[in-house]
């Protein structure tokens, strides 16, 4: 396999929070292979948003990663001085969130601030709104040079998608972090933005780590799948593997009890039972024990490592060891 | 089974600029139909679902059912009862057969009422003082599978699911004819998505009340739902029984939603996708034509002039469109 872009390991972070120290994401060993997409696929609670904030170094006040690493282009993210690291932000690393009007600045035009985040190049403005004009057009609006001019409550929800990720893909970054990008759009649109993405990805050669909780667009778009459960990945491996042959008992029953996966008609749609469980004063054992219909024993106690199931197929239960 | 809401050819229109500016900037028609030419049945106990993309009138169309907005024209008859021409008083009686699950579950709920008052505040409202609410409460959630304790919380220590479901309790409170859910698993995770459909599912077998589910997530229309109507810039594109809309959808509108429904299946991308061009066109500047004609991919020189005709098939599935799909 090719280098990788970013490569994480063992990373934790926890929050200080009134109750006790809240594990929010516990010893996550993640890679992305230069110019592939990583989809991370979880329900709420299960540390996505965590994961992306500690990439991008905005965690809150109250988080502090006791052990871990991330490494981006052999520098470690977590030891560089924030003057660096907002050096690397926005040109080698850039995101889309999930809703582009609270992206956008909604006081300054498309243009304004398109123009503005090039501020490191030392090139004449006619120059940078000619970029912007170009990247425009490859995010496929119609008519840039006129809808530079125009504020992002004047354009539709899909327009101001594709101007964020317009502006995300600027500076040419090595990684593309994308925040659940399609959730707030309809599905024609979705899959519009989607199919874009994959172009974009494709002519631009960068990574891309897609977090979504929608199974259904990880399937269409990612090469690798990372599912993630109450702050732990438990399981991870090629797309296809995933979700033809899912081995964790979780991944197994998220895939069940989507609707879109059951194409009769039923009156009963299979449910997980249980609540994630409390990532305050964790009892140890397997984080998916009360919820897991096949728990041994053995899960009580010991909590699985990720181990290798298939050649691109690694998952974290004691029932795939045995 | 009887009638339950009766609508025809409803339309309800806004204004979108005041009479002065409409005459400063010289518009003609200072108004868009958010609603137009719309007309269907809900039998008791049927579940109707309307899917449609954002801006499509969906959430106007239940607003006007619930009396909550006024018809411009057309025609709303709940158990034989003319909405549109209802009195204030006449309303009020009608809301107690009629209720709403709103989208936004933790937002229409008061942050200031605990859950118990919030379940029992419709008796309140409509004067009901014959019982015991603190044991009403406790009923109604027992009927939404919520422990009783809950009664005592506020809404922001609820998580969505519950939330959703301390919805679902107001709106079954007055023993409503009609229920109106509108995107009633917005924001929830698959697996509480399931457990919504299926509380949903269940009241309308135990209680006998019919749904009006307003959804643009297609996933969860097969599972619920008897009727299914598509709706496009206002206008029913098509409309018919659920099993038919989804095994032979036969406008391109309804064929593109369905392809554009992506499916957990990595191998499912690679079979051919009808994608639609561009955008939902402005209401305020309606195509003319096929109103659809500017995203279709089907579509030809007659498309573009001429307003597509009525066509029924087997009775029950009615859609407008030039060229219905040959799917067999």
């Amino acid at each position: 396999m090719s280098e990788n872009v970013l490569r994480i390991r063992d990373l934790s972070v926890n929050y200080q929070t009134d109750r006790g120290v809240l594990e929010a994401i516990r010893h996550v060993n993640l890679d992305i292979p230069k110019g592939s997409i990583v989809g991370v696929v979880g329900e709420s609670g299960c540390g996505k948003s965590t994961l992306i904030t500690s990439i991008i170094r905005q965690l809150d006040d109250n988080a502090d990663i006791p052990n871990g690493s991330i490494e981006f282009e052999k520098q470690d993210l977590l030891k560089l001085s924030l003057d660096k690291m907002r050096n690397i932000s926005g040109t080698k690393l850039s995101i889309i969130f999930q809703d582009p009007m609270s992206t956008l600045n909604p006081v300054l035009s498309i243009g304004r601030q398109m123009i503005d985040i090039q501020y490191r190049d030392k090139i004449s403005k006619k120059r940078k709104k000619q970029r912007s004009i170009d990247m425009l057009t490859k995010v496929g609006i119609p008519d840039p040079r006129n809808q530079l001019n125009q504020y992002p409550y004047e354009l539709s929800g899909g327009m101001q998608q594709r101007v964020s990720i317009a502006m995300a893909l600027q500076a040419g970054p090595s990684l593309l972090i994308a925040d659940e990008p399609t959730t707030a759009l309809d599905t024609t649109l979705e899959v519009q933005i989607l199919k874009l993405l994959k172009e974009l990805q494709e002519e631009m050669g960068c990574s891309i780590l897609f977090v979504s909780h929608h199974l259904g667009v990880i399937a269409e778009l990612c090469d690798h799948v990372v599912v993630m459960y109450a702050g732990e990945i438990v399981e991870q491996g090629s797309t296809y593997e995933i979700f033809n042959n899912p081995a964790h008992p979780y991944t197994v029953k998220l895939l069940e009890c989507d609707p879109a996966s059951i194409s009769k008609k039923q009156n009963l749609l299979p449910t997980i039972p249980g609540e994630i469980p409390d990532l305050i004063n964790l009892s140890g054992g397997c984080i998916f024990k009360n919820r897991c219909d096949q728990s041994i024993e053995r899960c009580d106690k010991v909590t699985p490592i990720l181990n290798k199931f298939d050649t691109h197929h690694f998952v974290s239960c004691h029932l795939i060891e045995s | 089974m009887s009638k339950l809401l009766s609508i025809k050819n409803l339309r309800v229109r806004f204004r979108i600029k005041s009479p002065l500016q409409a005459m400063l900037q010289k518009i003609d028609d200072p108004y868009i139909d958010a609603v137009r030419q719309v007309s269907l049945d809900i039998k008791q106990g049927e579940t109707f679902t309307l899917v449609g993309e954002s801006g499509s009138g969906k959430t106007t169309l239940a607003l006007a059912v619930a009396g909550l907005l006024n018809a411009t024209e057309g025609q709303i008859k709940f158990m034989n009862e003319d909405v549109t021409s209802m009195t204030s008083s006449q309303i009020m009686a009608y809301r107690k057969k009629i209720s709403f699950i709103w989208q936004n579950s933790i937002g229409s709920l008061s942050p200031r009422m605990s859950v118990g008052s919030l379940i029992t505040e419709g008796y309140k409202i409509h004067n009901l003082k014959d019982r015991d609410l603190k044991m009403e409460a406790d009923r109604l959630l027992k009927l939404v599978g919520l422990p009783a304790h809950i009664s005592g919380r506020y809404a922001h220590q609820l998580s969505g699911g519950q939330a959703r479901r301390v919805g679902v309790a107001r709106a079954i409170a007055l023993k409503p004819k009609l229920i109106i859910a509108d995107e009633p698993t917005a924001g929830l995770d698959v697996s509480v998505q399931g457990e919504i459909l299926n509380l949903l599912n269940k009241l309308k077998d135990d209680l006998g009340v019919s749904l009006f589910v307003i959804t643009h997530n297609l996933n969860i229309v097969r599972h619920i739902s008897d009727k299914t109507a598509v709706m496009y810039l206002g206008r029913f594109v098509e409309q018919g029984q659920t099993d038919d809309i989804f095994a032979k959808p036969k406008h391109p509108y309804t064929l593109a939603l369905l392809s554009a429904n992506l499916t957990p299946y990595p191998e499912a991308s690679l079979k051919n996708r009808i994608e639609l061009k561009g955008e939902v066109p402005s209401l305020m500047d309606r195509p003319n034509g096929c109103e659809f004609h500017t995203r279709c991919p089907f579509s030809s020189e007659h498309c573009d002039n001429e307003f597509p005709p009525m066509h029924v098939f087997d009775g029950e599935q009615i859609l407008t469109c030039h060229y219905p799909l040959n799917q067999n």
